[in-house]
C-alpha cells in the first residue's frame, strides 16, 4: 500500500537519472549522447508546454520558440552580462536558478500579451498572429546590440547539466500535469472541446485562454534559458518560425492533448533529428556526393505531412500513460 | 405574486437587416414551467441566445432576480443562475461524461491554482466532493454506467440527458431548454417530461423551454408564448394558445407544417 | 528620407504592391473557396522565380535578340510551373483533409511549405545559396521630374493589371467564375446545384499558382536575386494584405496589397526595423480592430 503511494512518475525519473549517470560513469553513455539526452529533456519542456496551449486548451500558437527566446536572452543576459556568473563559484548555482526563473517570468509576461489576441481570434488567424509575434521577437533580438544582435549572445556560462535539466524538466511536467488534472485543467479542456458550451457552463474562457498562454510561455522560457546555458549561446535563428514548427511536429507526432505523447515524441524526434544529421553527413562523406543537411528538414516536413494525412491522432491520441496520469481522487 | 425571476422587456434583435426578435416582453415567476413555441426560424433560439448573453440585444432589457443582465458576458450570467441546453448538442465530446458534469461545477469550486498544482488536502477534499456530486447527478439521469465513457460515444438520447445534467451542475435557478425532445422516441419523451417536472419540483429550478413536441408543451407548460417572425402572436394558458386563430394560422395555414 | 509624400516612394510602393497583389489573390481565392491559409503559397511564388530563371537559360539562345518573345515564354513557363505545383499540392496534401478539422490542413500546408523550401535548398542542382537573376529585359530609366520610373516598374504594373483584369472578367463573366463564387458562398448549395466542387477547387489552385508564378518572375526581374526561402516573407506579407483587404474578397486583396506595398516602402525608408515589422503591426491592428478587413463581410457563427 505504502509503495503504491509513491508517485510513479517520480520513480521513473529517478530510475532514468540513476541509469544514465551510471552508464555515463561506465563510459557506455558518452558526452555526445548525454548532450542529446539533455536536448531531449529540454524539448520535453517545450513540447508539453506547447501542448498546454494547443492540445489542451485548443488554441494555436506558431510562435512557441519566440517565448523560449525571451527566456534564453533574459536569463543569459542576467547570468552573463549582469551577474557575470561562473559555474566554478559555489554560490552562483543558486543565482543561476534565479536567472532561469526570471527568464521564464519574462516569457510569461510576453505570453500574457500574446494571449490577448487569442481572445478574439481562432484557429488559422490565431496561428498567423502568433507567428507574427514570434517573428517580431526574433527580429528584436536580431537588432538589439546589447545582446549581440545578429551574432547572438556569446560566452554564456555552462550551468545546464544533466542534473539541472532533468530536475527542471520533471518539475515542468509535474506542474503541467497537475494543472491539467485539476478543475482548472478541465476548464481549459472544455474550451478546446466547445468554447460556447464552456462559456455557458460558467467557464471564464478569456481567463483560461490567457492562462494557458502565460503558463505555456513561462515553461518555454525556462526551456530557452536552460538551452542557452547548455550550448552557451543565444542566437536569433534558434528561435525562429521553423524551430517553432519543430516543436509543433513533436506534439502532433505524440498526440495532441497527450503529455505522454509529447514526452515520447520529444525524445524520439530529438534522437531522430541527430540520427539524420549524422547519417546524412556520413552518407555524404562515404559517397562523396553533395548531400546537404537540408535533407533532414525535408524528411521532417514529409513526416509532418504524413502524420497529418495518415495518423492525425499521433502516437498516443489523447491518452496518457499510467506513469503520467494521476489516479482519481476518491 | 412576488417579483418575477426573469423579466424581459421590449427585447429586439437584428441580424443585419433581419429582425429576428421583435418587442419581446415576458415574465417568468419563480418555480414555473413556461414554454416558448413558434415555427422554425421564428426567433426562439435567438431569444435564448440573448438571455444567455451570446448576443447583445439591439434593444430591450433582461433582468434576472431584479438585476439587469443585459449585455453581460455569458459566463457571468451562468454565475447568476441561468443554465441552458442547446438545440444542436454542444457536448465536450472527447471528455468523459463525468468530466462534462465536473466542468459545469468548476465555477463553484474554490481551490486556487497553487493549491491545485500542489494537490493540497483542501484541493483533494474538494475534488472528492465535486466527483461525488457529479456521480450523483449522473445517477439521477440514469447515466452512471457512462461515467468514464467519452461523451461522443453516447447515444443521442443519453447525450440530451447529459446536457441537462451538465446544465443542472451549474446549480441554476432557471434552466433554458432548447427543444429537449427533438429526436426522441415516445418513451424517451415521456421520461423527459417526468424529468422536467422533477427538475422543477425537486431541484426547485424554474424551467423555460422551447419545444415543437405538442405533447410536452401542452402536458407540462403552465404558460406558453407563441412567436412567429420574431413577433409575439399569442400568449396564455396552454388551452388558450392551442386554439388561438393566429397560432393555427402560423402552424398550419401559411406553411402547412 | 525626403519629404513625407515622396513620389519616388509611391512609385516603388505601387511596384511592390503589384507583386504582393498577384500573390495575395491566390491566398484570398483559396481561402474564399476552401477556408485554408495555404502556407505554401509563398513557395509557389519562389518556384515561379526559379522556373523563370531556368526558362531564361533554356530559351535565351534560341530566341536570341527578341526580348519580347523571350519574356513572354519565360512568363508562360513561370506561370505554368507554379500552377502545376499548386495543383499537385492540392491533390496530394489538401484534398484528403478537406472534411477534417481546419487546423489539420493548415498544419499540412506548413509541412508542404517546409518541404518545398528545404527540397529546393537540399537539391544539389538548385542549392540554398543566392543566385543572380538574369536581366531578361534590359532596364531603362525614364525621368519624370524628381522621380525615376524604370521600364520594369511599368512592366510590373502592366502585367499585374492585365492579369487582375483577366481574373475579374473570369470571375464575373464566365460559368467557371460563377461556380467559384457559388462554392465560396455555400459549398452544400453549390453541390446541390450540380457544381463539381473539386473541379472548382482545382481550378482555383491553378489560377492562384499561376499568379504567384507570374509574381515570381516579376520579383526576380525587379529585385534580381533569388533563393529557396525568398517566398516566405513576401508570402506572409501578401497574406496579410489579403487579410487587410478582407480575406476571400478579390478586390480587397488588390487594395490590401497596394496599401501594404506603399506602407512598407515608406516605413522602410524611415527605418529598416520598422519596415520589417510594419506588416505584422498592420496584421495585428486589422485583426483587433476590424477582423473582417476593409472590404470583407462579416461571417457570424450560428449558435
Ligand atoms: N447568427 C445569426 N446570423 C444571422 N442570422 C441568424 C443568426 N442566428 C439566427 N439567424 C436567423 O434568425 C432567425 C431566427 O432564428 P432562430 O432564433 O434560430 O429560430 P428558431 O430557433 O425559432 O427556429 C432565422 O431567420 C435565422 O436564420
Ligand atoms: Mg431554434
Amino acid at each position: 500500500m505504502k509503495l503504491q503511494k509513491f508517485p510513479r512518475f517520480l520513480a521513473v525519473v529517478i530510475l532514468f537519472y540513476a541509469v544514465i549517470e551510471i552508464l555515463f560513469k561506465l563510459d557506455v553513455v558518452n558526452g555526445y549522447l548525454l548532450h542529446i539526452i539533455n536536448l531531449s529533456l529540454i524539448y520535453v519542456i517545450l513540447a508539453t508546454s506547447l501542448n498546454l496551449i494547443n492540445g489542451i486548451t485548443g488554441q494555436f500558437s506558431l510562435g512557441h520558440m519566440g517565448f523560449a527566446g525571451v527566456g534564453a536572452y533574459v536569463s543569459a543576459a542576467l547570468s552573463t552580462l549582469v551577474f557575470k556568473l561562473s559555474p566554478s563559484k559555489p554560490g552562483d548555482m543558486l543565482v543561476f536558478v534565479g536567472c532561469i526563473v526570471a527568464g521564464g517570468l519574462a516569457a510569461a509576461v510576453v505570453g500574457l500579451l500574446i494571449g490577448f489576441p487569442s481572445l478574439r481570434l481562432k484557429g488559422d488567424y490565431l496561428a498567423i498572429v502568433t507567428l507574427g509575434f514570434g517573428e517580431i521577437i526574433r527580429t528584436a533580438f536580431n537588432n538589439l546590440d546589447v545582446v549581440g544582435g545578429p551574432r547572438g549572445l556569446l560566452g554564456i556560462p555552462k550551468f545546464s547539466n544533466f542534473t539541472t535539466i532533468i530536475i527542471a524538466s520533471a518539475l515542468s511536467v509535474v506542474v503541467i500535469r497537475n494543472l491539467i488534472q485539476s478543475s482548472h485543467g478541465r476548464a481549459m479542456l472544455s474550451i478546446r472541446e466547445n468554447e460556447v458550451a464552456a462559456e455557458l457552463v460558467g467557464i471564464d474562457t478569456t481567463r483560461y485562454k490567457v492562462m494557458a498562454f502565460t503558463f505555456g510561455a513561462f515553461f518555454a522560457g525556462i526551456a530557452g534559458g536552460l538551452l542557452a546555458h547548455l550550448i552557451q549561446l543565444a542566437h536569433p535563428t534558434q528561435f525562429g518560425f521553423i524551430k517553432s514548427v519543430e516543436v509543433l511536429i513533436m506534439i502532433y507526432a505524440g498526440g495532441v492533448g497527450s503529455i505522454t505523447g509529447s514526452i515520447l515524441a520529444a525524445f524520439g524526434l530529438t534522437f531522430l533529428s541527430e540520427g539524420l544529421r549524422l547519417g546524412i553527413r556520413s552518407l555524404a562523406d562515404a559517397t562523396g556526393l553533395p548531400i546537404g543537411g537540408e535533407w533532414r528538414m525535408v524528411i521532417y516536413a514529409l513526416l509532418l505531412i504524413f502524420i497529418m494525412l495518415f495518423r492525425n491522432e499521433g502516437l498516443m491520441g489523447t491518452k496518457e500513460s499510467k506513469i503520467i496520469e494521476l489516479p482519481e481522487v476518491e | 405574486m412576488s417579483a418575477p425571476l426573469l423579466k424581459i422587456e421590449k427585447l429586439t434583435h437584428y441580424f443585419g437587416g433581419l429582425k429576428a426578435v421583435s418587442d419581446f416582453n415576458f415574465e417568468i415567476p419563480e418555480g414555473s414551467i413556461y414554454g416558448l413555441i413558434g415555427p422554425n426560424g421564428s426567433g426562439k433560439t435567438t431569444t435564448f441566445n440573448l438571455i444567455t448573453g451570446i448576443y447583445t440585444p439591439t434593444e430591450g432589457k433582461i433582468s434576472f432576480q431584479g438585476h439587469d443582465i443585459t449585455g453581460q458576458k455569458p459566463f457571468r450570467i451562468v454565475h447568476r443562475g441561468i443554465a441552458r441546453t442547446f438545440q444542436n448538442l454542444r457536448i465536450f465530446g472527447n471528455l468523459s461524461a463525468l468530466d462534462n458534469i465536473r466542468i459545469a461545477r468548476h465555477y463553484t469550486t474554490r481551490s486556487g491554482l497553487v493549491s491545485s498544482i500542489l494537490r493540497m488536502p483542501s484541493f483533494k477534499a474538494e475534488e472528492r466532493q465535486v466527483r461525488k456530486e457529479a456521480l450523483e447527478l449522473l445517477d439521477l439521469m440514469h447515466l452512471s454506467h457512462r461515467a468514464t465513457e467519452k461523451a461522443k460515444n453516447l447515444p443521442y438520447g443519453e447525450l440530451r440527458r447529459l446536457e441537462i445534467a451538465r446544465a443542472l451542475a451549474t446549480k441554476p435557478r432557471l434552466i433554458l431548454l432548447d427543444e429537449p425532445a427533438a429526436g426522441m422516441n415516445p418513451k424517451e419523451v415521456d421520461d423527459l417530461m417526468h424529468l422536467i417536472l422533477r427538475i422543477r419540483n425537486e431541484f426547485k429550478v424554474t424551467v423555460f423551454l422551447i419545444e415543437h413536441h405538442m405533447k410536452v408543451v401542452m402536458g407540462i407548460c403552465e404558460r406558453i408564448k407563441v412567436i412567429d417572425f420574431g413577433e409575439t402572436i399569442a400568449e396564455g394558458l396552454p388551452e388558450e394558445v392551442k386554439n388561438h386563430p393566429k397560432v393555427l394560422e402560423a402552424y398550419l395555414g401559411k406553411r402547412g407544417a | 528620407m525626403g519629404p513625407l509624400i515622396n513620389p519616388q516612394q509611391i512609385i516603388n510602393g505601387l511596384q511592390l504592391g503589384s507583386i504582393y497583389a498577384l500573390i495575395a489573390l491566390g491566398y484570398t481565392m483559396v481561402y474564399g473557396i476552401v477556408r485554408l491559409i495555404n502556407f505554401a503559397h509563398g513557395d509557389f511564388f519562389m518556384i515561379g522565380a526559379y522556373a523563370a530563371y531556368a526558362a531564361f537559360f533554356a530559351f535565351n539562345a534560341m530566341v536570341a535578340g527578341r526580348t519580347g518573345t523571350l519574356a513572354f515564354i519565360v512568363l508562360v513557363i513561370a506561370m505554368a510551373t507554379s500552377a502545376s505545383v499548386a495543383w499537385l499540392a492540392n491533390k496530394l496534401a489538401y484534398k484528403p483533409l478537406r472534411y477534417k478539422p481546419k487546423l489539420s490542413s493548415l498544419i499540412t500546408a506548413i509541412g508542404v511549405s517546409m518541404f518545398i523550401e528545404y527540397f529546393f535548398s537540399a537539391f544539389p542542382a538548385i542549392g540554398a545559396s543566392y543566385r543572380a537573376f538574369p536581366e531578361i529585359i534590359p532596364r531603362r530609366d525614364i525621368h519624370i521630374g524628381p522621380a525615376v520610373v524604370s521600364n520594369l516598374v511599368l512592366i510590373d504594373l502592366a502585367v499585374a493589371a492585365i492579369l487582375m483584369i483577366g481574373l475579374t472578367l473570369l470571375v464575373r463573366r464566365t460559368t467557371l467564375g460563377k461556380a467559384m463564387r457559388a462554392v465560396s458562398q455555400d459549398k452544400d448549395a453549390a453541390r446541390l446545384m450540380g457544381i463539381d466542387i473539386e473541379m472548382v477547387i482545382s481550378f482555383t489552385f491553378l489560377i492562384g499558382g499561376a499568379f504567384a508564378g507570374a509574381a515570381g518572375l516579376l520579383a526576380g526581374m525587379t529585385y534580381p536575386r533569388i533563393f529557396p526561402y525568398m517566398g516566405i516573407l513576401p508570402g506572409l506579407k501578401a497574406f496579410i494584405a489579403a487579410v487587410l483587404g478582407g480575406i476571400g474578397n478579390i478586390p480587397g486583396a488588390m487594395l490590401g496589397a497596394y496599401i501594404m506595398g506603399i506602407a512598407e516602402t515608406f516605413a522602410s525608408a524611415y527605418n529598416s526595423l520598422i519596415g520589417e515589422g510594419i506588416a505584422f503591426a498592420i496584421l495585428i491592428l486589422v485583426l483587433l480592430i476590424r477582423p473582417t478587413g476593409l472590404l470583407g463581410e462579416k461571417i457570424a457563427d450560428k449558435i
